[in-house]
Formats: C-alpha cells, sequence, structure tokens
C-alpha cells in the first residue's frame, strides 16, 4: 500500500531523515516511534505531500507523492502535529469548509459532519460544535483535527502524535477508535510511547536519528530484543551451589546465576536457541528437587527502545563534539 | 473553481472577524473623507486640495488619487496575513496536504481579499451620495474612477498577495509589498520627472497612478487597463510559483 524507499530528507544542513525503507501493507495499524527529533514528523509530512523529500521515493498504491500528488492526497487524512487551526473559525465552519476541500458534495456535508462530530466526541456529551476554535481547550482541538481527518472516510490515515494532550480517557477512547478504524482504513500514527503503540498497532516501526532502527510486529520485535533465551527456575533440595552445579551442567546452558529467596535457590540461566526448560525439569525429577517455577523471561521491549533513543543521544553527542 | 470559492469565502468571512480589517478600513475612508469634505475651520491656505468646499467648484477626480495613494498603503496591509499568517500558524500544512491545487489556493486567497476591498470601495459610494445632494457630478467620471479602482485595487492586492507568499512574518510581508507598490506609484514620477530621454518614458508608463489620473478624468484608456491585467496577472503568476517551490525544497 505504501512504499517507502531508501527515503532521505535534508533540510538544508541538517540530515533528519537518513535512507529509510519499508513499507506498510493495507488495513494495517502502525505505529511510528522514536525520540524527540528521530525524524518522525518529517517522514508522515513527505508521505502527505506536504514536503518534497532529497532523495528516495514514496508511493501510495503505486502513485507518486510527487508526480501524482493530488491523487494521493485525495486518499489522505493528514493530521499534522499540534493540530493547526484557524482560530476565528467555528468547529462547525470549519468542518464544513473542509469539507468542501474533500469534494464532498454540499449536500452531503452536513450529514458527514453530524457523523464524524459524534465519534469524535464533539457533539455529546457537550455540543462544542458552535464553539471558536481559538477558544477551544488543547484536547478538544485535538478532537477536531481527528474529526477533520475522518469526514471523507480516507483509506489512509496519517496522524502525527494524537493521543499527545489528551486525558487519559480520551487517550483510551482514541486508541479504541483507531482501533476500530483498522481493517477497511490503513492508519499510520507516530508516538513517543511505547506502551500505546505496542498495545494499538499491528506494526511498530523504531527510526532513531533519521534511521530505521528496526521493524516488525509487536511480538516480533520482543523476540528479538529478548535475543537468546533467558530462564529463570526456582528449585530446592541440595545446596545451592550443588544445584547451580547441576543446571550448568547441562547441554546448551551457558551461564548460571543463583540467589536464595528463603530456602528456594532462584537461578537465572542464560541459555543458547534450545530451548532447555524440559531438560530442567527432567534433572529435578531425577535428583529429586522440588520445582515451583520454570519460565522464559521475555526482554522487554521498553529497555530496547530507551536502549535505542541512548544510542542515539551518544551519535547526535559525538557528531556535536 | 468550488474549491476556489470555498477558500475566497472563508478568507472573506476571516476578514469580517479581524479588528485589522476594520481600522485599515476605516483609515482608508477617514482619509478620504477628510480629503473629501475637510472639518470645518480646517481649510487654510490651499483650499483647492479639498473637494466639497463652498464656492469652489467640486471635482470627484482628486477624490480617486487620494484613495489610489492610500490603497499603496492600504492593499499590503489588507493581505499580509493571506499566506504569511497559514506559515506562521501552520494551518498551511492542513491546506496543502488537502487535495487542492497551488493556483486554487491563490485564487481563492486573492478572490476573498479581493471581496473584502470591493466592499470597502462600496462604502465610498456614500461621498458619491454627498456629492449628488451638494452639486452634480459628472457620471463618467464617477463610472471610470470607479472602474480605474477597481483595477489597480486588484494589481496591489495581487502584489500584496506575492509578498505574503515570500514570509511567514506578516510585518515584513507588508514592507515588502509597500517596497514594490511606492516602485510602481511614489517612486515613478520624480523618476520621469528627473531622468533622461528613453528612461523618463518608461518611468512614466511604469506609473500606475498616471493610469488612475486618466481614468479619474472620465477617460477610458485601454493601456491603463492591459497595465493594471498584466501586474494583477503577473503577480498572482509569481504567487503561485511561490507557493509551488515550496513543494520542491
Ligand atoms: N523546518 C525545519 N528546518 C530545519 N530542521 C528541521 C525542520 N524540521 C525538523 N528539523 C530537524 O529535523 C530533525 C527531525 O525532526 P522531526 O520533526 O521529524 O522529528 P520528530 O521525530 O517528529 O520529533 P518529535 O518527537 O520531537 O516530534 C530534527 O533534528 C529537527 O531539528
Ligand atoms: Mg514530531
Amino acid at each position: 500500500m505504501i512504499d517507502v524507499k531508501h527515503l532521505t530528507k535534508w533540510y538544508s544542513q541538517v540530515l533528519a531523515v537518513d535512507n529509510i525503507s519499508f513499507r506498510v501493507e493495507k488495513g494495517r495499524i502502525v505505529g511510528f516511534l522514536g525520540p524527540n527529533g528521530a525524524g518522525k514528523s518529517t517522514t508522515l509530512k513527505i508521505i502527505t505531500c506536504f514536503l518534497p523529500a532529497s532523495s528516495g521515493t514514496v508511493t501510495l498504491n503505486g502513485l507518486d507523492v510527487l508526480s501524482e500528488s493530488l491523487a494521493v492526497r485525495r486518499q489522505i487524512g493528514y493530521m499534522p502535529e499540534n493540530v493547526p487551526l484557524y482560530e476565528e473559525m467555528r468547529v462547525r465552519e470549519y468542518l464544513t469548509f473542509r469539507a468542501a476541500l474533500r469534494d464532498i458534495p454540499a449536500k452531503r456535508r452536513p450529514a458527514a459532519i453530524d457523523r464524524v462530530c459524534e465519534r469524535c466526541w464533539l457533539s455529546s456529551p457537550e455540543d462544542m460544535t458552535r464553539r471558536r476554535l481559538g477558544e477551544l481547550s488543547r484536547g478538544y482541538k485535538q478532537r477536531v483535527g481527528l474529526a477533520e481527518v475522518l469526514l471523507h472516510n480516507p483509506p489512509v490515515l496519517v496522524l502525527d502524535e494524537p493521543t499527545i494532550g489528551l486525558d487519559p480517557a480520551q487517550i483510551r477512547a482514541m486508541r479504541e477508535l483507531i482501533r476500530e478504524l483498522s481493517g477497511d482504513h490503513t492508519v499510520i500514527f507516530s508516538s513517543h510511547i511505547l506502551a500505546e503503540v505496542e498495545q494499538t498497532c499491528d506494526d511498530i516501526i523504531i527510526i532513531a536519528g533519521g534511521r530505521l532502527a528496526a521493524a516488525g510486529t509487536p511480538a516480533e520485535l520482543r523476540q528479538r530484543v529478548a535475543g537468546p533465551s533467558r530462564i529463570v527456575a526456582e528449585l530446592k533440595g541440595a545446596a545451592p551451589e550443588d544445584i547451580a552445579k547441576g543446571v550448568e551442567g547441562l547441554a546448551g546452558i551457558s551461564a548460571v546465576e543463583s540467589s536464595q529467596h528463603n530456602h528456594w535457590t532462584r537461578l537465572d540461566i542464560q541459555a543458547g536457541d534450545d530451548d532447555p526448560r524440559k531438560d530442567i525439569f527432567q534433572l529435578a525429577k531425577t535428583q529429586n528437587w522440588d520445582l515451583r517455577e520454570l519460565r522464559r523471561a521475555t526482554g522487554s521491549l521498553e529497555d530496547f527502545f530507551v536502549q535505542i533513543t541512548y544510542e542515539q543521544s551518544m551519535r547526535t553527542d559525538r557528531a556535536a563534539g | 473553481m468550488g474549491k476556489t470559492f470555498s477558500i475566497a469565502r472563508r478568507e472573506l468571512a476571516g476578514y469580517f472577524y479581524s479588528p485589522l480589517a476594520y481600522v485599515i478600513g476605516a483609515l482608508f475612508l477617514c482619509v478620504c473623507a477628510f480629503k473629501f469634505a475637510p472639518p470645518p475651520g480646517f481649510i487654510s491656505g490651499s483650499r483647492e486640495w479639498f473637494i466639497l468646499v463652498p464656492h469652489q467648484q467640486a471635482s470627484l477626480r482628486t477624490l480617486f488619487e487620494m484613495m489610489g495613494a492610500a490603497m499603496v498603503v492600504a492593499a499590503p496591509l489588507l493581505t499580509m496575513r493571506l499566506l504569511s499568517e497559514e506559515f506562521h500558524v501552520g494551518t498551511i500544512e492542513t491546506l496543502m496536504t488537502a487535495p487542492v491545487t497551488d493556483a486554487q489556493v491563490v485564487l481563492g486567497k486573492f478572490l476573498g481579499v479581493l471581496g473584502f476591498y470591493l466592499a470597502l470601495l462600496g462604502s465610498t459610494l456614500m461621498f458619491l451620495v454627498l456629492m449628488f445632494i451638494f452639486a452634480r457630478p459628472d457620471i463618467g467620471v464617477v463610472v471610470m474612477g470607479y472602474l480605474g479602482m477597481i483595477l489597480l485595487g486588484a494589481a496591489f492586492l495581487a502584489v500584496g498577495l506575492f509578498a505574503s507568499s515570500l514570509t511567514r512574518h506578516q510585518l515584513l510581508a507588508a514592507a515588502a509589498a509597500i517596497v514594490i507598490l511606492a516602485f510602481f506609484s511614489l517612486l515613478m514620477s520624480p523618476a520621469a520627472a528627473h531622468l533622461g530621454e528613453p528612461w523618463n518614458q518608461a518611468a512614466a508608463r511604469l506609473n500606475a497612478m498616471n493610469y488612475l489620473k486618466s481614468f479619474a478624468r472620465g477617460l477610458f484608456d485601454s493601456r491603463a487597463v492591459v497595465f493594471f491585467l498584466a501586474l494583477t496577472g503577473g503577480f498572482l503568476f509569481l504567487s503561485i510559483k511561490m507557493v509551488e517551490s515550496r513543494r520542491w525544497r
């Protein structure tokens, strides 16, 4: 659906996006994750035909964003970062204006506006449609921006940090709304918050310092992060050293750390690619040890993300120094 | 075409919400009113400068010249927000990612400010009403004078719109437009007076105020029409190119 190939963007002397390639399939929800200044907004602006790329191509359904810009823009609903709005207009007036720009025939505009106002919590519980945009609170501006994006029911939605500035209830509502949109809509949204992306998205694209750091489904990434498996076991029935030594003797185990938890010996085991849990269980059975816990520890994406962010700041420090 | 009018209507409505537009409009009318009928006791030496003065033949000609000169400042102040504000607030991002062409954006904005200008020009008709009460003005001068003002206004607003496409700072846009307009009006009369042979001719040809003068005498000057239309078209074209260039930079 969306094909980004070797995308690079220079802002005069600043390299904002550095040779990024990825592909977004139809109907997927894609989370665009990265620390501040990673180049998320820049990439989204290029996909939505607002900025030209310095090199590389972006196509949507085979349409090039540069040469077939109008056709691409018809299929995209874009909510920019910070949701810029015309302060002096009223909500309904603004949506009517946007509907006209979006090729919605005059007769169908009121119905379309009612639909999105309802969906984005603008008409109920409190009717905000007559308020001036300049007088709305941050969260309500965000909702107007979202309503605008949904007006013409575009197949592709591009949302730059849609949940920033919302209250917790609204964040949850926004996530649910994004989930509801999946299937017949392709959604790309950016965020700094890993948990949010992990819960909402089918695919995650992590960028840092303008480069693609990782991409895949949350499960794939988690697996990649966990690396060679780590196993936690708690055993009792022999001296801690003996237990540790016994487990260390099994095939495919590279390191064992043990600690005491009132009479139980807790082992932190680094294993290779093969899962040694069955062997550990067999060992406990033959040695007649008690076993109360035996599990694979999954590495956290959070750690991975923090590490990437850290690496980016190291890189920029070095570039600056 | 529909989208052009949607943009124009939004822009026009924006002027009626904007306090600045009212201030500019009011100042424009005040300047013209002062010229038209000076406050009692104000007339001293040069009574000929004013229009509606007892025991003096009233002529609308100088009123149109006054309006033309006022537009050198009024037009840039009216147009400065057109694109600069969009750049500054960031609404340009939603506008340019909607399926509208650059020409639709520029023309829509131009028609919007032209609409406000026509409303402003319409309100100067009150001077005419007074004129018809107290005197018998020449209908030809009235019709041609207003035609001239519409053409001059369109050209000046196009210049202002172009200046607004250059920068995100409204005041810079206004200053740039005033400089360009001063070149086409105030600067050209001393140039025509002082320069040597071929250049003074050219300077006279480039002076918008000269063209307005012939309309204000009640004459239909086709060269003047061509001059104003060329100025309008040229600067609208440049504005479109400026907006377009943002897609390539
Ligand atoms: N208009 C601009 N001119 C010059 N440099 C820019 C411009 N916009 C962005 N940059 C630079 O490009 C880089 C990427 O910026 P971008 O806005 O894409 O980051 P981001 O991932 O959206 O960050 P954030 O999470 O803070 O929104 C940054 O280093 C930024 O300073
Ligand atoms: Mg951003």
